[in-house]
């Protein structure tokens, strides 16, 4: 029988959750209901809602952007599985202290220095432009595999010093036990210290993949139909917006999955509660 | 005690410095065949660095380290065969996370001694077993309290059959009530002849293990001698303080 202090405070704990919930749900209403009343009786929005939500069109344009949306699809997962591997190579050489490699390593400070600093807009721009411009035998000339390289080299700048960043956090305990059992330094590495390291950075890392599958859109520049380029295409023969809103949600159906996946490694603390 | 043995590890006038300070001032010690040495001394008097350096971890700045008669700290010898030779338990166990604790005893075997998957697993097995921990293969270390953490690790640095076993306070990590646990696995192995040097602030332990005991002031191994000599007759006014200070803590928990 639980005593009458413990029943207090039970009911007590409960009339606190039951006014947060009331609270919760009030502020819900008003803040959207602000925001949508705001919106509706906008003086513009019977417009807005004929260029941007217009059913019909979002109907008849929607399953050829859907079909666009492939090819980002595509880009996305090849571009990814290359930044993992690209990202992780850069990583180790600059992590590594031999000597030998030393110019290389001097290249991978410059390399992250200048992909990361430049805009992935304009790398889009000069791989996918200047490459073919060269007119050289065996480089690629398709806009799309340029489009790819120009992602890959940018987010493989962001990758791998993420990579970095994660093994720098394994302790160094961890590299002093391994060697004390008789690994060799690569061995370290290999079996102890990146492990844990990669399983440490993957929420960050696909926080960058987030990014990476809105940016597929920039390859759009260089010619390629992709979702966004598609829905422009609809959209300068209509003279209607709703395509770019169906592109839009296409992209949110790939984001927003990979998102709540983040919220999940990174533990409780991200999620919406 | 056996003292008749050969030598096993020997260091001459070891010198360390980290920058301007300096850890070891010219350390000279022996340890012979199936002798435990405890290094008694202050925190910060150079316990860990000297193991540390012995296990070629850190590099010395001027001495030799003999193990069998080999000058392990010449620059050409190959550092990743002598640690293969020599075993290193952590203060702080250095458990590798992402491992249960049958693989934490398995990798080096695998990985540094050649040994086959089925021939590392059966030794894990059965130094798990022989250190109490029979049943707790597959736990990761999080799941095991601090005492067993440390018998994974003396069962790890074990597995590669090494010839001396160098063990870093091996217990001052520990809550009070798992400290027994783990001393009585360092006792199993003395009593097996096992080579060992044993840093530690366990004063009854040293005196109940040791064979010798060096106290470690500043950098230099200032007294040395047998556990009666050193800790019952201390000759030194620093061990002497070092041990009234120690008792002093001892009595006042």
């Amino acid at each position: 029988m639980p005593s009458s202090r413990r029943l207090e405070r039970e009911a007590a704990k409960r009339r606190r959750h039951r006014r947060g919930q009331a609270i919760a749900a009030l502020s819900s209403v008003v803040v959207l209901g602000g925001l949508a009343t705001l919106i509706l009786t906008s003086p513009g929005w019977p417009e807005v809602r004929e260029t941007f939500f217009n059913w019909e069109v979002f109907k008849d344009s929607f399953p050829d952007v859907a079909k666009a949306f492939w090819l980002d699809v595509k880009i996305f997962i090849v571009a990814e599985l290359a930044i993992l591997v690209v990202g992780l190579v850069i990583a180790l050489v600059r992590i590594s202290r031999s000597p030998a490699t030393f110019p290389l390593r001097a290249l991978s400070v410059i390399y992250v220095d200048v992909f990361r600093g430049v805009p992935t807009i304009l790398l889009v721009f000069l791989i996918g432009f200047g490459v073919p411009a060269l007119r050289l035998d065996g480089l690629p000339t398709d806009p799309v595999v340029l489009g790819a390289i120009a992602l890959i080299l940018s987010y493989s700048a962001y990758v791998a010093e993420v990579y970095r960043a994660g093994v720098n956090s394994v302790h160094r305990g961890q590299r002093d036990a391994a060697l004390a059992v008789g690994l060799t330094e690569t061995q370290a590495m290999r079996h102890v210290v990146l492990p844990q390291a990669v399983r440490r950075v993957s929420p960050p890392l696909l926080n960058d993949f987030v990014a990476l599958q809105k940016d597929v859109a920039l390859i759009s520049i260089l010619g390629p139909l992709e979702a966004f380029r598609e829905a422009q295409i609809i959209e300068a023969q209509t003279f209607n917006f709703t395509p770019l809103v169906a592109a839009a949600l296409l992209y949110l159906a790939v984001t927003i999955p990979t998102a709540r996946i983040v919220d999940r490694l990174g533990g409780p603390e991200g999620a919406v509660r | 005690m056996s003292t008749s043995g050969g030598v096993v590890l020997e260091l001459r006038e070891v010198t360390k410095a980290f920058g301007e300070r300096e850890v070891l001032r010219g350390i000279d010690l022996t340890v012979r065949e199936h002798e435990a040495v405890a290094l008694i001394g202050a925190s910060g008097s150079g316990k860990s660095t000297l193991l540390r350096c012995v296990d070629l971890l850190e590099e010395i700045d001027d001495g030799d380290v003999f193990l069998d008669g080999e000058a392990i700290t010449d620059p050409a010898v190959d550092a990743v065969a002598v640690r293969r030779r020599l075993g290193l338990v952590f203060q702080a166990y250095n458990l590798f996370p992402h491992m249960t604790a049958l693989e934490n005893v398995m990798l080096g075997e695998r990985r540094a001694h050649g040994a086959t998957r089925a021939e590392a697993e059966a030794r894990g097995r059965e130094l798990l077993a022989r250190f109490g921990l029979a049943g707790r293969e597959d736990d990761r270390p999080d799941n095991l309290s601090g005492g067993q953490q440390q018998r994974v690790a003396i069962a790890r640095a074990f597995a590669g059959r090494p010839r001396a076993l160098l063990l870093d306070e091996v217990t001052s990590a520990l809550d009070p009530e798992l400290v027994g646990e783990v001393l009585a696995a360092v006792r199993d192995l003395k009593a097996e002849g096992m080579t060992m040097v044993i840093a530690t602030h366990e004063m009854s332990f040293a005196r109940e293990v040791a064979d010798q005991v060096a106290f470690l002031h500043e950098g230099r191994i200032i007294e040395q001698g047998s556990p009666d000599q050193v800790l019952a007759a201390p000759q030194q006014p620093e061990t002497r303080r070092f041990l009234r200070r120690f008792q002093g803590i001892t009595q006042s928990i």
